[in-house]
């Protein structure tokens, strides 16, 4: 696992992402155990209590869930998975749009403009 | 909760000149802590009043509760910013000496410590470069089972190998029971592995707060934070 940090962000909100994206593009699946607080401190050089806290925070929106004395294992309902790619898709588009809008574009131009360039990358591809 | 380090109050002065102005300061367990100031600004002295090697002027100094003497002595670990191993001493005899010298040494972690740092039982103290050196030091220093560390500049004029392998030693090898302070100027090599950050300036503590914390309420780096408030 390796993650370019930017730290003027909480570095726990970027190990999320981080670890929701793994599981989105399938690198980590519904059920697989995920690496305990130690290991992953060591490997990523970050404070253990960063990452309990990102751990904690992952297991409040369900994405991750500890087995008693087994350890932590990623949510084995597909259904939550999908939930994270809406939500992620979610954000990133609300990010565009706004930034969009600060250009000074109106709602249709930014249609447009999106559907042009989606065409554009297919034909590109051939 | 109960707090590892208390500071209540605490002045110092050199000569007439004043290190530390009415510092008052609570550690936590379980917490590393950066001490962050430029040259001068009071780092060492706090750290050494923390450990009981010089006394304050005024104020007072807990360590798990009990005022700085013999018996938070022996709980408390200090690497100052000189080595403290003589030259003619293998590291062997360096680890000999720590074990003689304090009852939490820890030889098995020592041991363990040596191979993850890559240092030879027989290599000669005097002929350690520097980062090999602050590894040494930091090993004796952890290798205790203290409650509370106080590294003084652990990473100041080593080079960048040497520096990760020291962060990877602090992360590895504290103890969640335990507390550990990290005096350095270098933020941004290291603010990552802090829980909260001290900065000390003149002798006056200006911010004290959890490093997200920083993050999240000013979009802004430690460094950055640091450059701000001691930038001139």
């Amino acid at each position: 696992m390796s993650i370019e940090f930017d730290n003027n962000l909480p570095i726990y909100l970027q190990i999320m992402n981080y670890i929701k994206k793994e599981i989105i593009i399938g690198n980590l699946k519904a059920g697989d155990k995920i690496p305990a607080v130690r290991e992953l401190a060591l490997e990523l050089q970050i404070n253990p209590n960063t990452i309990q806290r990102t751990f904690q925070e992952l297991e409040r929106e369900q994405i991750v869930e500890t087995r008693r004395g087994l350890g932590r294992y990623v949510t084995s309902e597909e259904s939550k998975i999908m939930d994270i790619k809406k939500e992620m898709a979610g954000e990133l588009l609300g990010r565009f749009i706004q930034g969009m809008q600060e250009l000074g574009y109106k709602e249709k131009d930014i249609i447009t403009i999106v559907s042009d360039a989606v065409q554009e990358k297919d034909k590109a591809k051939g | 909760m109960e707090s590892v380090l208390q500071l209540a109050d605490v002045s110092k002065s050199y000569s007439g000149k004043l290190a530390l102005k009415q510092v008052s300061l609570t550690i936590k367990p379980g917490k590393i802590i950066g001490l962050l100031g430029s040259n001068g600004s009071g780092k060492s002295t706090l750290m050494k009043i923390a450990t009981g090697l010089i006394q304050p002027a005024s104020g007072t100094v807990k360590v798990g509760g009990v005022p700085v003497g013999i018996e938070t002595r022996a709980v408390t670990s200090f690497m100052p910013d000189q080595p403290l191993s003589e030259p003619w001493m293998r590291v062997e005899d360096a680890i000999d000496f720590y074990r003689d010298f304090y009852a939490d040494f820890d030889s098995a972690k020592a041991d363990e410590m040596l191979a993850f740092m890559k240092l030879g039982k027989k290599d000669r103290v005097s002929s350690l470069s520097k980062g090999m050196s602050e590894r040494l030091q930091l090993t004796l220093t952890l290798s205790r089972n203290a409650k509370l560390y106080l590294l003084d500049e652990p990473i100041g004029g080593v080079d960048p190998v040497a520096r990760a392998k020291i962060l990877d030693a602090i992360v590895n090898y504290y103890s969640e029971e335990s507390s550990l302070m990290v005096s350095t100027h270098l933020v941004r090599d290291i603010e990552r592995i802090f829980d909260e950050v001290v900065f000390l300036k003149e002798g006056e503590i200006v911010l004290h707060d959890e490093v997200e914390n920083i993050r999240l309420a000013h979009g802004k780096s430690v460094d950055e934070m640091f450059k701000e408030v001691f930038g001139e």
